[in-house]
């Protein structure tokens, strides 16, 4: 478990290490993310505490967004004035892109390169 | 014997209540929606944040000492993020094979969460401020808050706006897929997390675990494609302030 965190700490180290050094746009997080993504391709293996450990993480990831979403109470002033526009944006926006991406996927799934339609 | 006001006092500005009670209200909130029979209107973020909110304004805590406590939280969603790595690795046969598809479906599905947020929201008379902060709103909140201060958005507001959109995509995703006859968990789980990032994952994840696999693929794709695309979209729509 402590193995675990430390693996996930590290790499996560490395990647905001990486973005600062080479100013490139992405996330640290997510850089990391890729690395150990890579190590495990390279090795083949992936130790079982690493994966309980992930798996625990990832089952109880939307608690790590709660601090974060209480901030709510700190915009009461603008979300009175422009709550409508925001309100349906997100609920408009969110549903849209859902639809958009899995049809996009599905349209480009059952054409697949190299091969004619029809015969 | 100390007066309750003093501990009180003591406790107010100690981490321990809010990290504790934040713990606690998510798992009231993951209990009520166990009981409720998994029913997608009682999200548990959802649940969790207004009860703390309601919590925080009845003992007129600011939200500053909320976070001081309840940061140690937040600071985990750095390490879950790499995390993704592991499912990744363990789905990485079918990816390889969806390639094409998921290239696809990203490039869409990032540029339709930004424009249709921020034209929608235009259209009904929001400022520039709330325009560019709803910008980068399907990106996982770390990354989007980053992405908000970079093009002159709230990074604050973002993170709420991130975090609003993720509950409205797990309540609604999987029901809105099933409605348009999206069969593969694969599709679904992308959709998801391209739409809805970590709290859209999470519920993937009680789909299947392919779900949940291709929904934190996409956090990770999304978050680095929307971070390249969105300065040059605000610079377009001369959005810049």
């Amino acid at each position: 478990m402590i193995g675990a965190l430390t693996i996930l700490l590290v790499f996560q180290l490395l990647g905001e290490v990486i973005v600062r050094w080479s100013g490139a746009p992405a996330p640290g997080p997510v850089v990391g993310m890729v690395l150990l993504f890579l190590l495990l391709q390279g090795r083949k293996t992936l130790p079982d505490s690493l994966r309980a450990t992930a798996e625990t993480l990832l089952s109880h990831l939307s608690l790590l967004f709660v601090p974060a979403g209480v901030g709510i109470m700190q915009y009461g002033a603008l979300l009175s004035r422009e709550w409508l526009a925001v309100v349906v944006a997100l609920v408009l926006s969110t549903l849209i892109t859902l639809a958009v991406t899995a049809l996009v996927m599905k349209a480009v799934l059952r054409r697949p390169p190299g091969v004619r339609q029809d015969g | 014997m100390a007066r309750i006001g003093d501990i009180w006092v003591y406790l107010a500005t100690s981490p321990l209540v809010w990290l504790a009670m934040t713990l606690a209200v998510y798992l009231a909130g993951q209990w009520l929606f166990q009981r409720s029979g998994g029913r997608a209107v009682f999200n548990p973020v959802a649940l969790a944040i207004t009860l703390l909110v309601l919590l925080l304004l009845l003992t007129g805590t600011p939200y500053t000492t909320y976070f001081s406590g309840a940061q140690f939280i937040h600071f985990l969603l750095g390490p879950a993020t790499v995390a993704l790595a592991i499912p990744l690795y363990l789905h990485w046969e079918r990816v390889r094979r969806l390639f094409l598809p998921i290239l696809a479906g990203l490039l869409a599905g990032s540029l339709t969460a930004m424009l249709s947020a921020m034209g929608v929201a235009w259209l009904l008379g929001g400022s520039p401020p709330t325009l560019l902060s709803l910008a980068p709103k399907s990106v996982t909140t770390p990354v989007a808050m980053g992405i908000a201060e970079k093009i002159g958005g709230l990074p604050s507001l973002t993170a709420v706006l991130v975090i609003v959109t993720g509950v409205i995509g797990a309540v609604a995703g999987p029901a809105l897929l099933n409605g348009l006859r999206i069969r593969d968990d694969a599709i679904k789980g992308f959709a998801i997390g391209v739409a809805a990032h970590g709290i859209g994952t999470a519920r993937a994840f009680q789909i299947s675990g392919l779900a949940g696999a291709f929904a934190g693929l996409a956090i990770g794709l999304n978050a680095l494609l929307t971070a390249l695309l969105a300065p040059l979209i605000v610079r377009w729509l001369h959005l810049t302030p």
